[in-house]
């Protein structure tokens, strides 16, 4: 495939920006984009061209790390996967392929397509765990008994990956979707239950603090979402919160 | 601590309550006004009763004004942070992709039922309240039958009315079933919640056509 790619290219956060066109030809359909983005960075390092960066890791779709605004969708326009478990058949020959990074306040540019999602490692800081004893003598987990859809809910939660897609898809930037699967993932479990007023109250407001934007309901995050969370643990942390609020 | 009325969460909450107590408005609004298809009389006693009963003129109708005031304002302040949340906006951005023309375009929809608000007071409320309280006319409850359809002569307001319950409609086919989300209403009637919020949202405002276009053309 020959293909025609618009990439942003920032040289650092305090720079402006721009697309800049690069052609790539004889792409193989079997390629993932990270591939096929690897074998233009060494097109351009042989020219002595800098690389364009990108951030990446497991390349399995369980890190979150890679990221990319393709064509206008996060993760590019295939459904519930990540950039690296996107592949080049998903284009045809002769496309014009436009890569952003994801855009937000909270999300600011380091460089090129690499942006600092910190942000969310603050929301998480703020109560997204459960505070156990760990001396040594600590409950096995499993003798705590849970209600089978409860563990199925908060399993589901617990998927998010903290890649930032809810946040790039979302027309408000926001991170509702991300912190309300967190919020989920302990609020449904015995273990979560003690902290869940404090932890809830905390979370929002570090995500208002943040500058992310809230939710218009539009669903666009979870269409986005390469784990497919669901609304319906927005919903749960909007109940948590006015509950919590109250008390 | 930011507390619930800095939350971003409250707000949308305020804006959903706001919002439902607007469509429960929209639902009384719609019966009366149908009444005046089929009976002059009927209209003009249910008329009568909304502009003189003292609990509806002083203290419902000031709910409602607020209540209205609160939701556009909220609108504003929450379409100014969301924009606010992402400075740089992408050069590509395929919305339609993942979410409904009707969700991403509130404040649009929103802006001209407000502009059709402001038509729709200077087209009733105003001479109604100079009618009543300014001027002091005598009472007469046979008067609303022939104003209000005096009004729809015209095929420009006539036309303007109809494109504002366009743009309502796509309001509510979003905002209604929205607003039990941002509440925090998800569970197993959620889905049946949905289709009746839809069937809602295209009803009423096509109703409101409907009386719209009847006196249009009964008075051509
Ligand atoms: C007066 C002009 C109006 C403006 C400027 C306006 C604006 C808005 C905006 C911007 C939103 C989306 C807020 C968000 O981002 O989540 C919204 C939601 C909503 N609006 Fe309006 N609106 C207006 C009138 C109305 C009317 C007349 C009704 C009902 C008859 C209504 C019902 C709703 C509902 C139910 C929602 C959903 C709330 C939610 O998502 O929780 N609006 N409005
Ligand atoms: S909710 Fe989905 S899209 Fe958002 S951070 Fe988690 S995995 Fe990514
Ligand atoms: S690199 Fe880990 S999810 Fe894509």
């Amino acid at each position: 495939m020959n293909l025609t790619l618009k990439i942003w290219r920032q040289k650092n956060a305090t720079t402006k920006g721009k697309l800049q066109t690069y052609p790539i030809s004889d792409v193989s359909p079997d390629m993932s984009f990270l591939e096929m983005l690897d074998v233009l960075n060494e097109e351009l390092i042989e020219k002595g061209e800098e690389p364009v960066v990108f951030d990446h890791d497991c390349r399995e779709g369980i890190c979150g790390t890679c990221s990319l605004q393709i064509n206008g969708e996060p993760h590019g326009p295939d459904r519930a996967i990540t950039t690296c478990q996107l592949h080049m058949r998903m284009f045809k020959d002769g496309d014009t392929i436009t890569i952003e990074p994801f855009r937000a306040a909270a999300f600011p540019v380091i460089k090129d397509l690499m942006v600092n999602r910190d942000s969310f490692e603050r929301i998480q800081q703020a109560g997204g765990y459960v505070s156990v004893n760990t001396s040594g003598n600590t409950q096995d987990a499993n003798s705590i008994p849970v209600q089978k859809n409860n563990a199925d809910d908060a399993f589901d939660a617990a998927t998010c990956i903290g890649c930032g897609a809810c946040v790039a898809a979302c027309k408000n930037a926001s991170a509702m979707l991300f912190t309300a699967a967190k919020v989920s993932q302990f609020a449904l479990l015995p273990q979560g239950k003690v902290e869940a007023t404090r932890r809830v109250l905390a979370m929002v407001e570090q995500m208002d603090k943040e500058g992310f934007g809230n939710c218009t309901n539009t669903g666009a995050c979870e269409i986005e979402c390469p784990k497919g969370i669901s609304l319906d643990n927005i919903a749960r942390m909007n109940r948590e919160y006015l509950s919590a609020s109250m008390k | 601590m930011g507390g619930i009325f800095n939350s971003s969460i409250a707000r949308k909450v305020a804006m959903a309550l706001s919002g439902l107590f607007l469509v429960i408005f929209l639902l009384l609004h719609f019966i009366i006004n149908f009444t005046s298809v089929f009976s002059a009389d009927v209209f003009n006693e249910y008329s009568h009763f909304m502009g003189t009963n003292v609990l509806i003129q002083f203290l419902l109708q000031p709910i409602l004004i607020l209540g209205v005031i609160l939701h556009f304002v909220l609108g504003f302040v929450l379409e100014y942070r969301n924009r606010s949340a992402r400075p740089i906006n992408y050069v590509r951005f395929n919305g339609s992709a993942n979410s409904s023309w009707m969700s991403r375009n509130m404040i649009y929809s929103g802006l001209v039922i407000l502009a059709f608000l402001g038509l729709h007071f200077y087209d009733f409320w105003i001479p109604e309240v100079v009618h009543k309280y300014i001027e002091s006319h005598p009472d007469d409850p046979f008067r609303y039958y022939h104003e209000t359809v005096a009004k729809f002569e015209s095929p420009v307001r006539t036309g303007l009315y109809v494109l504002s319950f366009v743009l309502l409609s796509l309001h509510l086919y979003h905002g209604f079933s929205s607003s039990f989300q941002s509440m925090g209403w998800a569970n197993k009637y959620a889905k049946g919640l949905r289709g009746f919020t839809v069937a809602y949202a295209i009803l009423i405002p096509l109703g409101f056509i409907f009386i719209a276009l009847y006196h249009y053309f009964n008075n051509v």
